[in-house]
C-alpha cells in the first residue's frame, strides 16, 4: 500500500491587488500518494500556479492545513532562461543545493554534481558552461539536475515543457519519465496541455477559477468528464489536434 | 550589401563608448599619478616661473599670479578632486547598496519608508543641502567627502532598491529560497552579482556627479581648503585673471571637463553592455 506523502485539506489562498483581497483558491484538497505522478489541469490564472507555490511555501496568506510527509519538495519551473542564475555556471548552479545543506566535502560535491548531471543527460563539457550558452532543453536538464541534486522524493513541475520546442518537449518528458521510475519521484505535474498528462499521469486534477473541479484517474476523467469545464476542456484539445 | 550590413552590426556591437571612456579614464588616472610623481614643479612651489608666464615647455600651461606651475597644481588638484570623489563614491554605493537591497528585497512597508525618506532628499540638490550641512561642520576636505557621500546614498539605493526588487521575484531567486538559501545568501549570492552591470553605470555617473560636486563646492570656498589644491579652487582664483591669463582658467576648467567626460563616457558604454546583456537574455 502506498501511503500520501502531501495532504492539502481545505485550503483557500489569497492574492493581494493594490486594496482589495482576492481569493484564487477555494477549499482545494487532495492528496499526492508515494510514487505517483498526479496532473493538475487548467487554463492560465486558474490558480494552479498559486497552488503550487502554497505547497511550496512560498506564499504566505492561505488558510488550511498542508501535511508534508516528505522533506520539503522541490520544483521544476516552467521558463528555463528565468530559472537559471544568469550568473551561475551549471556547476555552480548543481552544486548550489550542497553548499547550502552543508556537510559535503568539496570532492563529494563535485562528485554528485557529475553524477547528476549524467542522470539528466549532460557531460562534463557542460559544467563551466553559463545558461546563455544552453539551449532551451539543456536548461530545462540543468534545472531538474539542480531540484533533484538532494534527492527528494517530491518534486512539483510547473509546466515544465511548455516553453520548449515539441521534440525537445518530449526529450524533457522522457527524462521526467524516466527519473520517476528509477528514483521513485513523485510529481505533482502542472501542465495545461492534456496530451501531456495524459500520457505521464495516473491521477489528474481539472481546476477552474481556484476550485478543483473534477478529480479521478486519466481513464476516468478523460473519458467519461463529468463536469461541463471539463469537457470543454477536452473539446478543445481534441478539436486542435 | 549584406557584408556591410554585418559590418555595420558589428561595428555597433563593439561598444566604443565603453572604450573610450575606459582609455580616457585610465588614460587620466595615470597622467595624475604620474604626474604628481615626475613633473619637477611642485603645486606649492612660489616662484617655479615668473608671475602669469604663458604655457611654454618648461610650464606647460603657464604659471599663475605667484609664480606656481599651473600644470604641477592641475595635477595636484585633479588628484584631489579624484580622491574626493573616490570617498564619496565609495560611501554613497556602499550605503545606498545596502539600503536599496534591503528596500527592494524586502518591499513592502520598509521599502516605503526608505523609498519617501530618499525622494524628499533627492528633492534637493545634493550641493545646496551640502552647503547647509558644511555650515555645521566647517569647510575641510574629509567634511566633504562624507558628507557629500551621504547625499549620495539616496541614488545609488534607488538603483540598488529597482534592480533588487526586479530580481526578487525570478524563478532562480524562488528556486534558490526552495532550497533553503538564507535571505543574506540570496541577496549576496544570488542578486547581487545580476545587479553589477548596471549598478556599475551608476558608480561612473556618480564619480562624474562627485567631480562635479567637489569642484563645485571648493569654489564656492566651502570645500577644500588652503593649502590643499582642488580643481574648484583653482577656478575661483583663476577668475581674478582671467583676461589677463586665461590659460589658468581654460587648463583648469578643461581638467575638469575631461574627467567628466571620461566618467559620462565610462558609464554610458557600461550602462549600453548591461541593457545588450539584458536584452540577450531576453531574446534567448
Amino acid at each position: 500500500m502506498s501511503r500520501a506523502i502531501l495532504e492539502v485539506e481545505n485550503l483557500n489562498a489569497f492574492y493581494r491587488d493594490g486594496r482589495t483581497r482576492r481569493q484564487v483558491l477555494h477549499g482545494v484538497r487532495f492528496e499526492l500518494m508515494e510514487g505517483e505522478i498526479l496532473g493538475l489541469v487548467g487554463e492560465s490564472g486558474s490558480g494552479k500556479s498559486t497552488l503550487a507555490r502554497v505547497i511550496l511555501g512560498l506564499e504566505p496568506d492561505y488558510t488550511g492545513t498542508v501535511v508534508h510527509h516528505t522533506e520539503r519538495p522541490q520544483m521544476v519551473f516552467q521558463d528555463p532562461g528565468g530559472s537559471l542564475n544568469p550568473r551561475m555556471t551549471v556547476r555552480r548552479t548543481v552544486e548550489e543545493p550542497l553548499i547550502i545543506a552543508g556537510g559535503y566535502s568539496r570532492a563529494e560535491r563535485a562528485e554528485m554534481v557529475r553524477e547528476m548531471l549524467g542522470l539528466v543527460g549532460l557531460d562534463e563539457r557542460y559544467l563551466e558552461r553559463l545558461p546563455a550558452a544552453l539551449s532551451g532543453g539543456q536548461r530545462q536538464r540543468v534545472s531538474i539536475a539542480a531540484a533533484l541534486i538532494r534527492r527528494p522524493q517530491f518534486v512539483i513541475a510547473d509546466e515544465p515543457v511548455s516553453a520548449l520546442d515539441a521534440t525537445v518537449q518530449a526529450q524533457v518528458l522522457d527524462l521526467l519519465w524516466d527519473l520517476h521510475r528509477q528514483l521513485g519521484l513523485s510529481y505533482l505535474l502542472i501542465s495545461h496541455d492534456l496530451a501531456v498528462v495524459e500520457e505521464m499521469c495516473g491521477r489528474v486534477m481539472i481546476m477552474q477559477g481556484g476550485r478543483i473541479v473534477e478529480a479521478g484517474t486519466v481513464e476516468e476523467v478523460f473519458d467519461a468528464p463529468e463536469h461541463a469545464y471539463t469537457k470543454q476542456l477536452l473539446r478543445a484539445s481534441r478539436g486542435s489536434c | 550589401m549584406q557584408n556591410a550590413e554585418l559590418r555595420a552590426r558589428a561595428m555597433r556591437r563593439r561598444n566604443f563608448t565603453l572604450i573610450i571612456g575606459l582609455v580616457l579614464t585610465a588614460g587620466l588616472l595615470l597622467v595624475v599619478v604620474g604626474g604628481n610623481l615626475l613633473w619637477p614643479f611642485g603645486a606649492a612651489e612660489i616662484g617655479a616661473g615668473g608671475r602669469l608666464d604663458s604655457p611654454s615647455l618648461t610650464h606647460l600651461f603657464g604659471t599663475d599670479h605667484v609664480g606656481r606651475d599651473v600644470f604641477a597644481r592641475v595635477l595636484d588638484g585633479a588628484g584631489t578632486t579624484l580622491l574626493v570623489a573616490l570617498g564619496t563614491v565609495l560611501i554613497g554605493s556602499l550605503g545606498g547598496l545596502l539600503v536599496g537591497a534591503v528596500a527592494g528585497y524586502f518591499g513592502g512597508w520598509l521599502d516605503e519608508i526608505v523609498m519617501r525618506i530618499s525622494d524628499g532628499l533627492t528633492a534637493f540638490p545634493s550641493v545646496l543641502l551640502a552647503l547647509v550641512a558644511m555650515s555645521f561642520t566647517g569647510a575641510g576636505m574629509w567634511n566633504v567627502v562624507w558628507i557629500l557621500g551621504l547625499l549620495f546614498i539616496p541614488s545609488f539605493a534607488r538603483v540598488a532598491r529597482g534592480e533588487f526588487a526586479r530580481c526578487r521575484n525570478l524563478d532562480y531567486v524562488k528556486r534558490a529560497r526552495l532550497i533553503g538559501a538564507s535571505h543574506l545568501r540570496i541577496m549576496w549570492v544570488h542578486i547581487l552579482p545580476n545587479t553589477l552591470p548596471v549598478f556599475l553605470s551608476t558608480v561612473a555617473i556618480g564619480f562624474n556627479n562627485a567631480v562635479l560636486a567637489e569642484a563645485s563646492m571648493s569654489f564656492l570656498g566651502l570645500g577644500v581648503q588652503q593649502p590643499q589644491v582642488s580643481l574648484g579652487r583653482m577656478l575661483a582664483d583663476s577668475q581674478g585673471y582671467l583676461f589677463n591669463a586665461p590659460w589658468v582658467a581654460i587648463s583648469t576648467g578643461a581638467a575638469v571637463v575631461l574627467l567628466v567626460l571620461a566618467f559620462s563616457l565610462l558609464s554610458d558604454g557600461l550602462q549600453r553592455k548591461g541593457l545588450r546583456r539584458i536584452r540577450f537574455l531576453r531574446k534567448t
